[in-house]
């Protein structure tokens, strides 16, 4: 895996660029390494609360550990009425977890998000922001199994 | 039966998205040359007069905003393409860049070349990451095609924050910060990105540029409905047979989308209610279907078209859990910024959830309607001024859904 001094150093020269180096941190790990903030407010010469509060003000963003593979499932409104929630149920059970909760080994993390654009074929989840569509409690596991 | 009109959509289906070749073999790049022979103060004129309102959902007037860059003296301008998004039941922009990305950085260059800027963003949404990589690859293709001369376009990406459709909270997070909305005046056109003036056009709006000034003003305005000529891109959700994104002209009625495009109301059942504009919109019920869905009409009946979401809702949906599910989204969307908002969001939820779970009074009712009222005008941004409206339009058109939840 990169360092991520590597990883943020390649973004300094970029004008704001410190989302676009967050979100180069999560594409390698899936979640911004806590102690790569202060790197992160020194290299674009921020405070460290600045940067931490960008950091923090994005949902897209995660500070600290999450699972290898990120589950996001869509509960805005066309979603919600399209049966989000017993895809909420499905992935639970087939993972063991509760929502906001990781695996315990590290593969999979499960997250609430709001609508990512797909609401052609509620309701949709999205593997590492894949989207998946039309999903029912039994698409689930086949879905999981690529991911394994 | 009502037809589909495809101006932005021209090209959907017909060219290779990742060709330029196949944008340039169809008439594209065409009208920004065309613009650079017109003149900055013609061209701008023309954009003026095809009478062509912002998509991103303030529909302000496009030449006149980028009239206001125009004048103001900067040796750096900027042009921003607003591809964020966020507004849940929206799928339009994606559908746009997806198909003919090609039609948005001309769009672009057209607009820098009108106020004088040579640098050009393309702010797209952290959902979107297969969004980005068409994006830059059409990019390299225009680079290296030379047709956009010396206007520079880079992508920058969200990060999961609706308030950044906000113009200026975009503006705050190209720049690297929170996204937290500016106060205003002064507006973007004057002091914008890094203080320069700057001009945020939604993705949609840019993509009308290029066929208005092949076509002309004339042509374009003669589409739709008088005061917002043109078509909307809709997309449609919820409990219809096709749900899918259509581009239908501005006159078209909330009726026509929803049973001659969207098909009617799925497994035969009856239609209950419309959300239009995304989850900030009204709640529109059977009575008013027959309204244009343009930008005047949509207001007179306390409605707004938006960003052209229709969420459309059949007989067994329960109003006051779907508004409730809303309100949890405000809460979550809300930046914190000012008190209003981020006090109100908060209340609102509450009320909403205390009311659907059966344990309201009368009295919430009325509560709900004095906190909304104030943060209508209280808020410092569209987020939270808009974020009442689906619980003020509901409790005003579907109130039999709440009295019949009371405790
Ligand atoms: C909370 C909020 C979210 C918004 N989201 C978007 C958006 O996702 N896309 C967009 O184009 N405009 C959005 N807008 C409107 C923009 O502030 C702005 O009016 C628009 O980008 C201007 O472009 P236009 O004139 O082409 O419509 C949003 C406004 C608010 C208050
Ligand atoms: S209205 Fe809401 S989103 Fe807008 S500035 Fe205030 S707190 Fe932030
Ligand atoms: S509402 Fe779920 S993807 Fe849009």
């Amino acid at each position: 895996m990169a360092d991520y001094k590597e990883i943020i150093n390649r973004y300094k020269d970029l004008p704001g660029g410190i989302i676009e180096a967050y979100h180069a941190l999560q594409r390698e790990y899936s979640f911004i390494p806590e102690d790569s903030i202060a790197y992160a407010a020194q290299v674009f010469d921020l405070p460290l609360a600045k940067a931490y509060g960008v950091a923090t003000f994005y949902s897209y963003l995660k500070v600290g550990e999450r699972g290898k593979n990120v589950i996001r499932i869509c509960e805005s409104a066309p979603c919600h009425v399209a049966g989000a929630k017993e895809v909420v149920n499905a992935l639970e059970k087939e993972l063991g977890i509760k929502m906001g909760e990781s695996t315990a080994d590290g593969k999979f993390t499960l997250e609430f998000c709001e609508c990512v654009g797909q609401c052609q074929a509620t309701p949709v989840i999205t593997v590492n922001s894949k989207p998946y569509g039309d999903i029912t409690p039994e698409k689930i596991p086949g879905i999981l199994a690529a991911y394994k | 039966m009502a037809e589909e009109m495809r101006i932005v959509l021209r090209n959907m289906g017909k060219i290779d998205p990742l060709k330029i070749e196949d944008y340039i073999n169809a008439g594209g790049y065409k009208s920004l040359e065309k613009a650079r022979q017109m003149g900055q103060e013609a061209l701008m004129e023309e954009v003026k007069k095809s009478g062509l309102r912002g998509r991103g959902g303030a529909g302000f007037n496009c030449g006149m905003k980028w009239s206001f860059s125009y004048k103001v003296q900067s040796e750096q301008k900027y042009v921003v393409c607003n591809a964020d998004e966020g507004e849940p039941g929206t799928y339009k922009d994606r559908t746009i860049m997806e198909n003919d990305p090609q039609s948005v950085l001309e769009g672009m260059a057209i607009c820098g070349y009108a106020i004088g800027a040579n640098k050009g963003y393309i702010y797209c949404r952290g959902e979107y990451p297969y969004v980005v990589d068409i994006l830059n690859q059409a990019i390299a293709q225009a680079k290296e095609k030379g047709v956009l001369g010396d206007f520079d376009i880079e992508v920058r990406m969200g990060a999961g924050a609706y308030v950044c459709g906000e113009e200026s909270a975009l503006i705050e997070s190209i720049e690297g910060n929170r996204g937290e909305p500016r106060f205003k005046p002064p507006f973007p056109p004057v002091i914008g990105l890094w203080q320069k003036p700057t001009i945020v056009n939604n993705v949609e709006t840019f993509a009308n540029i290029p066929i208005i000034l092949e076509k002309g003003a004339d042509w374009y305005k003669s589409i739709g409905a008088e005061k917002y000529p043109g078509t909307k891109v809709v997309t449609l959700t919820g409990d219809v047979n096709n749900r899918t994104v259509f581009e239908v002209p501005t006159n078209t009625s909330i009726r026509q989308v929803i049973y001659d495009f969207g098909g009617g109301i799925r497994g035969g059942k009856k239609f209950k209610a419309v959300q239009i504009g995304g989850t900030s919109g009204g709640f529109i019920p059977e009575s008013m279907l027959d309204t244009p869905i343009d930008f005047d009409s949509m207001t007179v009946i306390g409605a707004v078209l938006g960003s052209g979401a229709v969420f459309v809702m059949d007989e067994t949906r329960d109003i006051v859990n779907v508004v409730a599910r809303i309100a949890g989204f405000f809460e979550h969307e809300s930046c914190g910024k000012c008190s209003p908002c981020r006090e109100g969001t908060k209340r609102i939820h509450e009320m909403m959830e205390k009311l659907d779970a059966g344990q309201g009074s009368g009295g919430d009712l009325s509560l709900l309607e004095r906190l909304g009222t104030v943060m209508t005008k209280a808020c410092l941004c569209g987020l939270g001024q808009a974020a009442p409206s689906p619980v003020l339009t509901t409790l005003k058109n579907f109130n039999s859904e709440y009295q019949a939840k009371l405790n």
